[in-house]
């Protein structure tokens, strides 16, 4: 989706600003939600909640930018336990599990056989290969992708054929594909200057990891 | 790092409402005034940097405590367990196993060959692979070409070889300019590069991550490989600076 999440090449954030001895976490609640975040993942299994990084996206642009990146975790895994019907607002107010409401039951893995998000051991045939001259699609979606918009209607050449890899997109409610559509996910490289035209640096080059789905023959 | 099971339910509208829901709800009255440990962190980290710490409302420890609350009493997740996440990425993975692989590389030439041409598996020798770095690039800073390392879409970043990443890589300011200006970027972190030297940044866009091996500084050519260890840094394996030489010798060394 085209929103404030895919920053790349925006301008106007200000200096970059690091921290001397930053801590991992900042406050006590910060390693909590990042724990919970990382503790309730197998509760999504078979039920129907969001994506990740779909939710996130999903915070709308103004109220994103004045989050902190914990207090979008936050959001974020409230969003999903509430749309997989996991809790209720009353619970989430008062921190007490609503009386009567029957446990939760954690559902078996996926039983529709759809891969992971790694590296998967399939026989899919690659359309390109290293050194090929690829354009990154001009693709809009509504829902989460991994195709920056920096990238689209761009020309690129392919360094390296990553293997197989499950498409990441969802549609715009946060679904993705039943099979997932395995394909080779490629390293393209981009001039700057093709980018950012006469902004990019004459001896600067991105390198994005793009779906097949994405590229088409330049 | 995610595992949702879609199934084909138009639900647009009820996300939307979960996402207002999710953000307005109130301070748990119910959990005021029992002993409150939220903040007990807070103050020990109280460096008064509050960037990309926008507004946070002063109930978000409680709303978190309440969550927590709530999932543990419906025996979802087990605090003991969450306990375990937070103390493992604040004292046990962190950019020393990163460190690890890049002194190998510097003192074992074999080694090195083996990390570039195949990132996972060389990592794996070191068994510093694991979630958010399943599957690895490591890409070789030369005389010639610069390498930097960003995610402009989220914060991609090899969780088991540097830890979990700091607020500035997340942020907004490096990952909209880390790609289009990545010159006045280096610049800002100390780091001037000649104008002969290219500049490769990578974008974390699909699953693989990616670690920067930086050039073995001067003068350390005495030093061991556990001495080595010492001397790079989290910002040298992520492209924002170089790894110096250890001024008065280094940890142990005399070069």
């Amino acid at each position: 989706m085209n929103t404030i999440h895919d920053m790349g090449g925006m301008d106007g954030f200000g200096p970059i600003e690091p921290e001397e001895n930053e801590p991992v976490f900042h406050h006590h609640w910060e390693g909590r939600v990042y724990a919970l975040t990382r503790a309730v993942g197998r509760w999504g299994r078979g039920r129907d909640w969001p994506g990740f990084r779909f939710t996130l996206e999903s915070i709308p642009p103004a109220e994103y930018l004045s989050m902190s990146y914990y207090e979008r975790w936050f959001r974020m895994i409230t969003t999903r336990l509430l749309v997989g019907g996991l809790i209720s607002e009353t619970e989430l107010e008062t921190g007490y599990p609503d009386p009567g409401a029957p446990r939760p039951e954690l559902l078996p893995a996926s039983n529709t056989g759809a891969p992971g998000a790694g590296l998967l051991d399939m026989d899919v045939p690659a359309r390109f290969g290293p050194n090929d001259r690829v354009r990154a699609r001009n693709l809009h979606p509504r829902g989460h992708t991994r195709q920056p918009r920096y990238v689209r209607g761009r020309q690129g050449t392919v360094v390296e054929d990553y293997g197989v890899y499950a498409l990441q997109d969802t549609d715009e409610d946060g679904r993705r594909p039943a099979d997932r559509r395995p394909q080779h996910v490629y390293s393209v490289r981009f001039e700057a200057r093709e980018l950012w035209g006469e902004r990019g640096g004459a001896r600067e080059a991105v390198y994005a990891d793009l779906w097949e789905d994405y590229l088409e023959p330049a | 790092m995610d595992e949702s099971e879609g199934r084909p339910v138009g639900r647009r509208g009820f996300i939307r409402d979960a996402a207002v829901g999710a953000a307005a709800f109130a301070a748990p009255g119910k959990l005021m005034g029992d002993q409150d440990e939220s903040h007990h962190h807070s103050h020990e980290h109280g460096h008064g940097h509050d960037h990309d710490h926008q507004d946070v409302p002063p109930d978000i420890a409680l709303r978190v405590r309440a969550l927590e609350s709530v999932l543990v009493e419906k025996g979802m997740v087990d605090s003991a367990a969450l306990d375990e996440i937070v103390d493992t990425y604040e004292n046990r993975i962190g950019p020393r196993n990163g460190a690890e692989v890049v002194a190998k590389a510097w003192v074992d030439s074999a080694y090195r060959e083996r990390l570039l041409t195949d990132g996972t598996a060389a990592i794996g020798e070191l068994g510093h692979l694991g979630g958010q770095g399943e599957h690895m690039k490591v890409v070789a800073n030369t005389p010639e070409v610069h390498n930097l390392v960003v995610c402009t879409l989220c914060s991609c970043y090899p969780w088991p070889t540097l830890g979990l990443p700091p607020v500035w890589y997340k942020s907004a300011p490096f990952r909209a300019r880390a790609v289009i200006e990545p010159r006045e970027v280096l610049s800002e972190f100390g780091l001037d590069l000649s104008e002969d030297v290219e500049i490769r940044v990578w974008d974390s866009t699909a699953e693989i991550r990616y670690l920067v091996l930086p050039e073995r500084p001067a003068g350390t050519e005495g030093m061991t490989e556990e001495e080595l260890v010492e001397i790079v840094t989290r910002d040298s394996m992520i492209g924002v600076a170089r790894v110096e030489t250890p001024s008065g010798g280094g940890p142990g060394g005399d070069a």
